[in-house]
C-alpha cells in the first residue's frame, strides 16, 4: 500500500468515526440523504435520560428507540418538521435542544435583547445629559472678571 | 426624591434575581424533571398483549368509563420495588382501576416479579418494544398516569409514587374525577 493510499484510508476512517458517537450501524438508513436528515434532526433532539446530550450522542436505550422512531418516520415520508412535532407532542418543547421562539420562551430569547436595548437607552440618556450640562451656563459678569484677574496675574 | 430612589434600583434588581435563584435551589425542586406535554390530552392509541395468555390485554379504547391509573414498571427497576407496597394499598381503592404496563421486560421476569411482590394490577400488559411508553412520554420507569372517564390523562408521576403524592395529589384528584 502506498503512503498516499494509507493516508486516504486513515482520513476515511477518521471522517467516518468522528461525527456521531452513539448511532449504531444497524440503525442507519440505506438512503444517505435520509440518513443525513436523520442525523441533522437527531443532533437537535434531547435525550431525556441523560439530559444534556443529544440522542445522537447518547447510548441510553431510550435514545436508541427515539433514533429508530425518527428514521421510521422519515422513511414513511414525514418532513423534518413533522418528525420534530411528533416528538414534541410526547415530550414537550424540552425535547428540542434549541428551544423555539414563542410566548413561553419570550424571556429566554427576548431577555438579552431587552437588556441590551435598556443599556443602550441608559447610555444615550446619560450621554445627552452630560453634553447638555457641558454646553450650559455661560460665565456670568462676575465670573468673567475673576477669570480675567487670574489670567492677568503676573507670573 | 427620584434621584435617591435610583440608588435603590440595583438593590431591588439583586433581590429579584436572588429570589429567583433561591427558588431554583429549593430542595423539593427536581431539575431533571421534564414537564409533561400529555396532561389533559387523550391517551395515545395502543393495544398491548397481556402478560398471561388468555387474560385481557390493555387497549386505549377500554380506558373510557372509569378512572384508571396506569403504572409503567419493570422487574429490573429498583424504584418500582420501592413503590410496590403503595400500589398494593392503592389497588384496594374501589374508585380506581389500577393497570400495569411492563416496560421492556421479559414476560417471565415480569411474572416472577409479581409472584414475589404480589400483583396489585387489575390488568397487566406487556410493552416489550417500549413504543407505547414513548407515546405516553415515558422516559424512565416507574411512571404513573391517571386517566379520567373520558380517557384523558389528568396527572402524571415521574418516578416512584410516594405517600405524599398519593395523599396530597392523587387521592384528591381521584375524588374529584369520580364525583
Amino acid at each position: 500500500m502506498t503512503a498516499r493510499a494509507l493516508a486516504a484510508l486513515m482520513l476515511i476512517v477518521l471522517l467516518a468515526a468522528s461525527p456521531t458517537k452513539a448511532v449504531e450501524p444497524s440503525e442507519m438508513l440505506k438512503d444517505p440523504a435520509l440518513e443525513a436528515r436523520a442525523r441533522a434532526i437527531g443532533r437537535e433532539i434531547r435525550c431525556l435520560v441523560c439530559q444534556n446530550q443529544s440522542i445522537d450522542d447518547s447510548n441510553a436505550d431510550l435514545a436508541h428507540d427515539l433514533r429508530v422512531i425518527l428514521r421510521e418516520r422519515l422513511t414513511a415520508g414525514d418532513s423534518d418538521q413533522q418528525v420534530r412535532d411528533y416528538l414534541v407532542a410526547r415530550y414537550g418543547d424540552f425535547v428540542l435542544l434549541d428551544p423555539p421562539f414563542k410566548a413561553k420562551t419570550l424571556i429566554l430569547w427576548g431577555g438579552p435583547v431587552a437588556l441590551l436595548l435598556l443599556g443602550g437607552v441608559i447610555i444615550l440618556v446619560a450621554a445627552r445629559r452630560r453634553a447638555m450640562a457641558g454646553a450650559a451656563a455661560p460665565l456670568s459678569e462676575d465670573e468673567r472678571r475673576r477669570l480675567a484677574q487670574l489670567l492677568d496675574r503676573p507670573k | 426624591m427620584m434621584r435617591r430612589l435610583i440608588y435603590l434600583l440595583p438593590v431591588l434588581a439583586f433581590a429579584g434575581i436572588a429570589g429567583w435563584f433561591w427558588q431554583g435551589l429549593a430542595p423539593e425542586r427536581d431539575p431533571t424533571l421534564v414537564p409533561s406535554a400529555m396532561i389533559d390530552k387523550p391517551v395515545p392509541e395502543f393495544d398491548l398483549p397481556p402478560l398471561e395468555a388468555g387474560k385481557p390485554g390493555l387497549k386505549s379504547a377500554e380506558l373510557k368509563g372509569q378512572v384508571t391509573l396506569i403504572n409503567f414498571f419493570a422487574s429490573w427497576c429498583v424504584p418500582c420495588r420501592a413503590e410496590h407496597p403503595l400500589l398494593l394499598t392503592l389497588a384496594k381503592d374501589k374508585r380506581l382501576q389500577l393497570d400495569g404496563i411492563a416496560y421492556k421486560n421479559k414476560p417471565e421476569d415480569t411474572a416472577a416479579y409479581l409472584a414475589e411482590l404480589g400483583n396489585p394490577y387489575a390488568r397487566v400488559a406487556l410493552d416489550q418494544p417500549g413504543r407505547t411508553a414513548i407515546d405516553f412520554g415515558v422516559y424512565g420507569v416507574p411512571e404513573s398516569y391517571l386517566i379520567d372517564r373520558d380517557g384523558r390523562i389528568r396527572f402524571r408521576q415521574v418516578g416512584p409514587l410516594t405517600e405524599d403524592v398519593i395523599e396530597g395529589k392523587l387521592k384528591p384528584l381521584i375524588a374529584e374525577l369520580t364525583k
